[in-house]
């Protein structure tokens, strides 16, 4: 019974996590269209894209040029967080496991990925502590996320060392989550290690570590967007156009019943006439 | 004060400026202005201003914004600004830069890779109040508190802060301590935006509270729409001063001149900065020169607005920002021109052709192109007779932001200056890393109280230390050297800076447009057009 409850517990972070993410991610898509506000050089094309893009998510490139000291901890600690994807990435992909070498793998992986990123919320937490310039800037939550990470990930790698011989580790729970096998028994350990990231999957989306979500529009919808007022968005322009804005500064002219376009086209140093 | 200035000082309830400005504490500069000693003191704010204005943030002040009277009076504009953040935030009042402003409110991770790219930042000695994130977090946690309906746990979750006149008062002074360079945002690794930050809160204070910078408002925007320019020349000034221009510059370059107006049909209506008139009227002499040379079909417009480019909106007001760039549009409309073609000047560059973009529409979505771009082809198309040792004097080239990073012209001037500069020479770094001059977002024109000497100590700072690393070779008086900035608004802060610090008369750095160095090497125009001599 205790084991089905974890399984719960570890379905709802996922579905937590995804969820946390596409409401996030839908919230900014239906932001309306801004005006164009690109940052150059703005590259064209897949290809153009993909070689910015590529560098820029599995090296964070742009910490690496402008940040160095900053990048020694994140990367690190990002490294971490890919390994451990893909480690689960494999688990959901290859459910039983696979042969041995594929379990080696995992294994390898998962160890490290976890290791760094215990060594690089680690490397950050004492970054934001010790430096001033960080630390003014710095909300409880901050730290206490960095302290989440820290937890979560000497939980798991305690509760995979230090598991009584017999019983399962990570990877076997997680491919017994999948299968339902209520008959695994994890030490306490492993499933205080699991209940965390699960806990922790889910905290996520709610927080500024959804960074992943908002660079995709940063950099998509706002830095390389040269798109014109075609096609939709001339139909999504119009209708921004019909907005009645309330600001309240005379020479505006918003009373709330007037458009935008009707602002846009009256001459405020001319008594408002066009 | 410095080392010990945090976020909370920001609410302080005394009228004490937060800092201090030194001159020893700012970056050093070279040679020859490599010793703080010898730098000229700050101008210092008189008891008068002090005493009623709001001048509770640093050694200067941009907007003269006077103290309220009554407590009253103070709630009463927290409670307009409380209210102009509140729509800040809404699809209806701020539809036009929503998702990037919520993005950046919500994403920033504090891990300070902007500050190093900001060169006012760098240019103070790093003093925090200038820190590309110190004016956005207080922004982001009032968003945090105040629109997102915080709980109990929201000043764990995302710091705390308390709004207070104080407050409002400084963040109205501290919205212009940012020249809008974007120069944080191009390198933060999230694609967070502290100067459109700097951007919205400006907006906040014109669109809801009626507060901006008389220079960029009442002499700006609002004059403009009455009269036709900032300058305050109407149509018939304009020809005047044009006809003039014409006169002189043909006299000058044995060509004649003239410039056309209102030509239905013409392929191009040029829009110049109408400052360029009067200030630097060799530009647009050159400009009429080299179009003719080349034999473009070109005209002016006499309608409102439609002579004088500039459209200060772009840095405080959206809704003076879109009746400036639809009236731009409609003169284009009306002489059914097949381009509008922007003079030098970086900030109507992007105004009209980048940020006004998806609101023009329809028949008024008339094609937009840059004059560098223009130049670039007549040069490489060989349609001028050119000799480029009439140029034989070190030139550098100064990159407008608005033209290089934020709308991607970069290599059209320099394939010009290449072409016609055999001493030509790079500031670094230069194309879309480049620095601001110091004078972007309006600071060139702002002149109130004593921002000048913070425009030339501070944001000019980082330029300026370009310039004198780009002509440390040949600061010599002996050889005359060439800044070559095409825009109004570089220029305008060039002329002050570099007089203020004597460059010209001591080290005879000169700087000027890229059309004129064009005229300059045209072989049929008298040699020595451009004449040396300070503007």
């Amino acid at each position: 019974m205790a084991t089905l409850v974890l399984y719960c517990f570890l379905y709802a972070g996922g579905i937590a996590f995804l969820a946390g993410c596409v409401v996030r991610a839908v919230r900014y898509a239906k932001e309306p269209i801004h005006l164009r506000w690109e940052i150059y050089p703005v590259p064209h094309g897949r290809s153009g894209e993909l070689k910015i893009m590529v560098p820029e998510i599995l090296f964070l490139k742009g910490l690496w040029e402008f940040n160095r000291p900053m990048w020694l901890v994140s990367y690190p600690f990002h490294l971490g967080l890919y390994l451990i994807i893909i480690t689960l990435a494999g688990v959901v992909i290859v459910p039983g496991g696979g042969d041995e070498f594929l379990h080696r793998a995992a294994l390898i992986t998962g160890n490290a990925g976890l290791v760094l990123v215990l060594a690089g919320a680690t490397g950050l937490l004492v970054r934001r502590l010790t430096n001033r310039e960080l630390r003014i800037y710095s909300s409880g939550a901050d730290i206490f996320n960095l302290l989440f990470f820290l937890l979560t990930a000497v939980l798991l790698l305690a509760g995979y060392w230090l598991r009584p011989a017999g019983t399962p580790g990570p990877l076997a729970v997680l491919r017994g989550v999948l299968a339902w096998d209520g008959a695994l028994r994890p030490s306490g350990l492993l499933t205080a290690g699991l209940v965390s990231g699960a806990a922790l999957a889910a905290y996520i989306p709610m927080t500024h570590m959804a960074h992943f979500i908002a660079k995709y529009f940063t950099y998509h919808s706002v830095r390389w967007d040269e798109r014109s007022a075609e096609g939709s968005i001339a139909r999504r322009m119009a209708e921004y156009l019909t907005y009645r804005p309330t600001w309240a500064a005379k020479h505006v002219s918003a009373d709330g019943q007037r458009t935008w376009a009707e602002i846009a086209t009256t001459n405020p140093a001319r008594g408002g006439s066009k | 004060m410095k080392p010990s200035l945090e976020l909370h000082d920001m609410w302080r309830q005394d009228r004490e400026p937060l800092i201090h400005l030194q001159n020893d504490q700012l970056m050093p500069l070279p040679a020859p202005l490599d010793n703080p000693g010898t730098d000229y003191p700050w101008k210092t704010l008189s008891a008068q201003t002090r005493e009623r204005c709001e001048c509770g943030l640093d050694d200067t002040c941009a907007l003269s914004l006077p103290q309220p009277k009554t407590p009253e009076d103070e709630a009463q504009l927290v409670g307009k600004f409380l209210s102009g953040l509140e729509k800040l935030f809404t699809r209806e009042n701020n539809w036009t830069f929503l998702q990037p402003l919520v993005l950046t409110m919500e994403h920033c991770a504090r891990c300070q890779t902007c500050s190093e790219a900001c060169h006012i930042y760098e240019a103070s000695g790093r003093n925090e109040l200038y820190r590309p994130t110190f004016r956005s977090e207080i922004v982001r946690r009032l968003y945090f508190k105040h629109i997102r309906n915080g709980g109990l746990l929201t000043a764990w979750r995302h710091g705390d802060v308390k709004l207070n006149w104080p407050l409002v008062a400084r963040l109205a002074e501290l919205a212009y301590r940012c020249n809008l360079c974007r120069r944080c945002a191009q390198t933060c690794p999230i694609g967070a935006d502290n100067g459109l930050v700097a951007h919205e809160l400006r907006k906040i204070f014109s669109q809801e509270m009626g507060i901006a910078p008389k220079e960029l408002h009442d002499n700006g925007s609002m004059l403009q729409l009455k009269v036709g320019s900032s300058t305050g020349m109407n149509a018939e000034a304009v020809k005047d001063n044009i006809a003039f221009i014409d006169e002189d510059i043909s006299e000058k370059t044995g060509i004649e001149v003239r410039t056309p107006w209102d030509v239905e049909g013409a392929d191009v209506l040029l829009i110049h900065n109408a400052g360029e008139i009067m200030a630097w009227p060799e530009n647009p002499g050159a400009f009429a020169l080299v179009l003719d040379a080349a034999g473009i079909s070109w005209t002016m417009s006499s309608e409102l607005a439609a002579y004088d480019s500039i459209n200060y909106g772009l840095w405080y007001d959206d809704a003076q920002f879109a009746r400036v760039a639809l009236k731009h549009a409609e003169a284009a409309r009306k002489l059914k021109v097949k381009r509008i073609v922007l003079g030098e000047c970086g900030h109507a560059h992007k105004a009209l052709a980048v940020i006004a973009d998806r609101i023009l529409d329809g028949d008024l979505n008339i094609p937009r192109q840059s004059s560098l771009t223009l130049l670039r082809d007549i040069i490489v198309g060989g349609r001028l007779e050119l000799d480029p040792s009439r140029n034989d004097f070190p030139v550098t080239l100064h990159d407008p932001c608005n033209v290089v990073r934020l709308m991607g012209v970069v290599e059209p001037q320099r394939e010009v200056v290449r072409a016609i500069c055999p001493r030509f020479r790079e500031m670094e770094p230069h194309g879309v890393d480049n620095y601001c001059c110091g004078g972007g977002s309006g600071f060139a024109i702002m002149s109130g109280q004593n921002f000048p000497d913070w425009r030339f100590h501070v944001s000019g700072r980082k330029k300026l230390q370009q310039i004198l690393d780009a002509f440390a070779d040949c600061l010599d008086p002996a050889t005359p050297k060439y800044l070559c900035a095409p825009c109004s608004n570089c220029k305008g802060q060039f002329r002050d800076m570099l007089a203020y610090y004597g460059l010209w008369e001591k080290h005879r750095i000169l700087y000027g447009g890229l059309v004129e160095l064009i005229v300059n090497a045209m072989h049929d125009v008298k040699p020595g057009f451009i004449e040396w001599e300070w503007r």
